[in-house]
Order: C-alpha cells, then sequence, then structure tokens
C-alpha cells in the first residue's frame, strides 16, 4: 500500500513536469511580454526591471531556472503585483476555493446520490422520470447560467441572501455560491446513480440475495450501494476539472476574493508566473483526486489490488 | 422497498426488444429513435431552432449590429415588431439571439467533428496497431487526461487573440479524449472477429483496414459520443464567451449575451432570459438525443451510464 502510494506520487512527477513544459513554452511563444504595457518607461529601466525577472537570458536558462524554483516549491514573483509572490497570491484564494468547491461537491454527492438511488428504485414511474427530466436540465443550465438566476431570486427578490461582498469568514455569503456550483454535479451524479444502481440491482449476486428471502431494505443497504458506488469515484477526476471551472464563474459572479479570478487577469497581463503557477496547481489537483479515486476503488471493491 | 422486487424481476425477464435485421442498421435505429417520444421531441425541436436561425436573420428588417436609439431595452412585447424586445442599444433581441445560435451551433458542430476525427484515428489506431504503439499512445491519453485543459485553452484564446477559428480548434482538440478511448475499446474487440481476418486474408493492411472495416463498425458508438459531445463544446464556448474570451462585439455569442444580461437583470431581467433560455433549451435537446441515440443504436451503452 504504502509502496504503491509512493510509485503514483512518483509517477505524477512526469505528468507535471509535461504541464508546467507546455504552460512555459505557450506563453513564452506567445506575442507580448509582460512589462511591454508601460510605454512610457525608460528603456533603462525596463531592462533593469527584464533583468531583474531574468527575462534577458535565453529561453533554455529561464526554463530550468522556473524548474529548479518549482523543484523547491517556489511559483516564483508575481509580474503585475510586484510586491507578492505567486505563492502567497495562491494561499491567500485557496481555502476561500477550497471551502466553496468541497462543500459542493459533497452537497452534490448527497443530493444527487440519493436523488438517484430512489429514481432507479421507482424505475420508469413518475418519481424517476420526473427527477430525471429534471436532472437533464440541470446538465444543461450552465453555472454562469444558474448563478445570476439565484441572485435574482434568493438577493434580489426575496433579500434572504447577499450576493456579492464577501466578508471573510461569513457563511451566509457562501450559501449561494455553493448552490450555484453544486446544481449540476447534482445533476451529473443524480444520472450516474440511476445508471449503476439499475445495473447492480440487476445484477446475479442481488437475485440471489433477494431469492434467499433477504429482505429487499437490507438488500439495498448491504449488499446493493456499495458497488453502485463505482462510477461515481471515477467521476471524481473530471469533477474537480468542473469545480475548477466552476469557481472561475462562481468568483467573477460572486464577487469571490479566489484563485480563479486572477487567472484571466493574469492571462490578460501576461503575468507569467502567476499563470504558470495556478496551472500547475490545477494539474497537481488533478492528479491527487485521480489517486484519492483509486483509493476509493480499493475501498469498495475488495477484489481490486492495488499494485 | 418492494421496488427492488419489481427490478430484479424486470431484469431476469429476457429483453423483448431485440433489434430484427430486417430493417439493417440505420433503419432500425430510425424505428427506435422514434419509439422513444421525448428524444424526437428533442430533435424537432432543434430542426426549429436550425432552421429559424438560418431563415430569421435574412427576412427580419432587423441586423444585429446598428443601434436604434429610440428603443433602448424594450421588454419583450407581442406588437412594435420587437417580438422579444431590444437590447440597452436599442439592437433586435431576437435577432441578436438568432445570430446567437448560429455562433454557438456552428461552433459545436465544427469542434465536434474536429474531436471526433481526432480522437477515431487515435483511438482506432491505437486499438488495431496493439502493442507497444497502443501502451504509448493511451498513456499520452493518460497523461493529457491529467491536464488542466481550461486554464490552456483561455491563456490560448487570450495569448493568440480571439479569432473564432481558433476557439473551435482548441475546444476540439481537448475533446477527443473519451471519444479516442471508448473507439479504442471498441476496436480491440473488433479486431478479434472473423470478418477483419478474412479481410487480411485477402490482403487488406493498416490504414485500409481500418478504414474500410474497422471505423464502418464504430459508426453507431461515434455517433452517440459526437452527438453527447456537441454540448459540452457549446457550453464550454459559452463559458468562454461569458468570461469575455469568446467572439468580438457587435457580434455576440449566447454565453456573451448572457453575461452582459446578467449585469443588467435588476432592470431588465429578458436580457439574461432570453439567451440564457436558448442555450438551455440548445443543449437540453442534444442532451436528450443524445441519450435517445444511445439507446437506440448502443443498448448496452445505456446501462454503462456517463460519465
Amino acid at each position: 500500500m504504502l509502496r504503491y502510494l509512493l510509485r503514483r506520487l512518483l509517477g505524477a512527477i512526469p505528468t507535471l513536469l509535461v504541464i508546467a513544459t507546455i504552460a512555459f513554452l505557450l506563453l513564452h511563444a506567445a506575442p507580448g511580454g509582460p512589462f511591454d504595457a508601460d510605454k512610457r518607461m525608460l528603456p533603462e529601466i525596463q531592462r533593469a526591471i527584464e533583468a531583474r525577472y531574468h527575462l534577458n537570458e535565453p529561453l533554455w536558462r529561464q526554463y530550468l531556472r522556473y524548474l529548479s524554483d518549482l523543484a523547491h516549491g517556489d511559483l516564483g514573483p508575481s509580474f503585475q503585483y510586484r510586491s507578492t509572490s505567486v505563492n502567497e497570491i495562491i494561499a491567500q484564494g485557496l481555502p476561500v476555493d477550497a471551502t466553496v468547491g468541497l462543500s459542493a461537491l459533497a452537497l452534490a454527492l448527497l443530493l444527487g446520490g440519493s436523488i438517484g438511488v430512489n429514481a432507479a428504485l421507482h424505475r420508469n414511474r413518475r418519481g424517476d422520470v420526473v427527477p430525471m427530466a429534471l436532472a437533464v436540465l440541470g446538465i444543461s443550465l450552465p453555472v454562469f447560467v444558474i448563478a445570476p438566476l439565484l441572485i435574482l431570486i434568493f438577493a434580489v427578490d426575496l433579500h434572504w441572501l447577499p450576493a456579492g461582498d464577501y466578508v471573510a469568514g461569513s457563511l451566509s455569503h457562501l450559501v449561494l455560491p455553493v448552490m450555484a456550483l453544486a446544481f449540476p454535479y447534482t445533476a451529473y451524479i443524480a444520472r450516474m446513480m440511476r445508471a449503476s444502481t439499475l445495473e447492480v440491482l440487476s445484477s446475479p449476486f442481488v437475485r440471489t440475495a433477494y431469492a434467499k428471502g433477504l429482505p429487499p431494505r437490507l438488500i439495498l443497504w448491504r449488499h446493493a450501494l456499495r458497488p453502485t458506488l463505482t462510477p461515481l469515484v471515477s467521476f471524481l477526476g473530471p469533477a474537480v476539472v468542473g469545480l475548477v471551472t466552476g469557481s472561475i464563474v462562481i468568483e467573477s459572479v460572486f464577487s469571490l476574493p479566489g484563485i480563479g479570478r486572477y487567472f484571466i487577469t493574469a492571462a490578460l497581463n501576461r503575468d507569467y508566473t502567476l499563470v504558470m503557477g495556478i496551472t500547475v496547481l490545477y494539474g497537481a489537483l488533478i492528479i491527487l483526486f485521480n489517486l484519492l479515486a483509486e483509493l476509493c476503488y480499493a475501498w469498495i471493491d475488495p477484489r481490486v489490488r492495488l499494485r | 422497498m418492494s421496488t427492488v422486487k419489481a427490478v430484479v424481476a424486470a431484469s431476469v425477464v429476457p429483453r423483448a426488444a431485440v433489434a430484427s435485421d430486417a430493417f439493417g442498421f440505420w433503419g432500425t435505429a430510425a424505428r427506435r429513435l422514434r419509439a422513444q417520444r421525448r428524444a424526437f421531441v428533442a430533435l424537432t425541436t432543434l430542426g426549429i431552432i436550425v432552421l429559424a436561425c438560418l431563415l430569421l436573420p435574412w427576412l427580419s428588417p432587423y441586423d444585429y449590429f446598428t443601434p436604434h436609439l429610440s428603443m433602448l431595452s424594450r421588454p419583450p412585447m407581442l406588437s412594435g415588431g420587437h417580438l422579444l424586445g431590444t437590447d440597452p442599444l436599442g439592437r433586435d433581441l431576437l435577432i441578436r439571439v438568432m445570430w446567437g445560435c448560429r455562433i454557438s451551433l456552428g461552433i459545436g458542430l465544427a469542434a465536434s467533428l474536429v474531436s471526433v476525427l481526432i480522437g477515431v484515428s487515435w483511438g482506432a489506431g491505437a486499438g488495431y496497431a496493439g502493442g507497444l504503439t497502443d501502451a504509448v499512445m493511451m498513456r499520452i491519453v493518460d497523461i493529457l487526461y491529467s491536464v488542466p485543459f481550461v486554464p490552456f485553452v483561455i491563456v490560448l484564446t487570450v495569448l493568440f487573440g480571439r479569432e473564432l477559428w481558433l476557439i473551435f480548434v482548441a475546444i476540439g482538440a481537448v475533446s477527443w479524449l473519451d471519444i479516442a478511448r471508448i473507439v479504442r475499446g471498441q476496436t480491440l474487440s473488433l479486431k478479434q472477429r472473423e470478418f477483419v481476418e478474412a479481410a487480411r486474408v485477402a490482403g487488406v493492411r493498416g490504414w485500409g483496414m481500418i478504414r474500410r472495416h474497422i471505423v464502418p463498425n464504430l459508426i453507431g458508438i461515434v455517433v452517440v459520443y459526437a452527438t453527447l459531445t456537441i454540448p459540452t463544446v457549446i457550453l464550454f464556448e459559452a463559458f468562454l464567451s461569458f468570461l469575455g474570451l469568446g467572439v468580438h462585439s457587435p457580434l455576440a455569442s449566447l454565453g456573451s449575451m448572457v453575461a452582459d444580461g446578467a449585469s443588467e437583470m435588476q432592470s431588465h431581467p429578458h436580457l439574461l432570459i432570453v439567451p440564457a433560455a436558448f442555450l438551455s433549451v440548445i443543449v437540453y435537446c442534444f442532451n436528450y438525443l443524445g441519450d435517445g441515440l444511445r439507446d437506440a443504436l448502443d443498448p448496452h451503452g445505456a446501462e454503462r451510464g456517463r460519465s
């Protein structure tokens, strides 16, 4: 088990290297540099600033320097916010993102899971058709449509919850963002859970359990529920990608102080280090959640051996 | 909980609806699709939207770019010529939404085509070649799965200008991974079939075999996943446009219209609701159509679920 974990973590290094390299090459291949916009700058000063950030060095030197900093956990200084480092920006924004993202994921798992299992038990009846039609609607309504609609209803019309102006530590400011982010996931998870529950309930071991006279409630809770979770686990990796995408929208709609909001301005301002830092962070998160998913597999299905 | 019993009982009965070969592949598929009322309604709705967005801009006296200062932000009304009202510059909202639908549908179809082309050739190539080639090609797909594509596409569109073709090439290039995996799996099993062996004996080799014998047998599953790729692509384009990275004004896509509408939703909610409704209806229809096609063309896929 420990060897498996170690091997997988080592295996993540080349993937991260690929991500960092693509990001680096892409940014440096693009026209324009981080300090082109300041036209009033004297050429000497511009040269001095570029020397300060090592932008005057040949590309391979910059690349090696970036990689060695990265290996030491240092994502470099931000070009745009000149007194702060990328590490500081991420350390400030990540807790907000993590709170909203993980709450949304937990909400979606609970709600979507129960809706899906319930729909499978009421196959082709009203308890199935209506929630599933709503679920297709759920995956068709993107976060950036849901979020303004939620604001319109709960903040503008009903005045129940605040819409923006985030105050650190305030829970009521997080309710609407979490709801908006969880909505599409609830729909996805409900659809998946319905399909996998139907599949498990039609498998021979459930029939056997039924034949030996076990009460249906026990069949569901003790035997059937665990294997239905398998597709849910494989959804964990892609879900994180979606949460990242969603968080970029959510942060701009609800003006939350997370990382995603920085990303677009950073790309627009050619803030190389910040863009690369956030990209590498997202890549690491995806790898981490894929690893978590595999550990969960082994827990759900004892036949799976981690090697 | 007696519903567990019902589901188990239903699954014990052998499936009655076994496809008859008398109608051929497409005949059977069309018949099954027509039997699914909801998928058929979705197809019809899509047809109406396509016709409308092709014809209305051509028939209407208004265009999408000329401002009319006497008609600012009119709400929807039946009389007065502006059925869905006007935007803050006095432009007819119906015509602008129709142009938005053109762009969304166009990008959706083109990018899905790109992703199907890449995915099918990659997956069929890997699956047919087998051995080391297969292992390397699928390892590349595995690594690409961990790459956070959303940041990369954002960087691409920010750095290399907001060209329309670049947007759909970028989206198409990132959404082929699922199709490649599915196609590879199918190719592996097709490769073992007798007709492939017969063709090999007859001297068919390499790409000739893939093109003439493998790919035609994949069409069902490819059509299904292409249909399900279109809504994701449309949502992704809308997401980029929402962030202001999509098409240039005065042209608007549904995503950028939702973004504009969200900023005015307190005073003129129709500016948000109209484009959001069209976007959702289009995506909803494609999702339903894809589900229906999957049940019609790939009966086992329905139980496999989608992740």
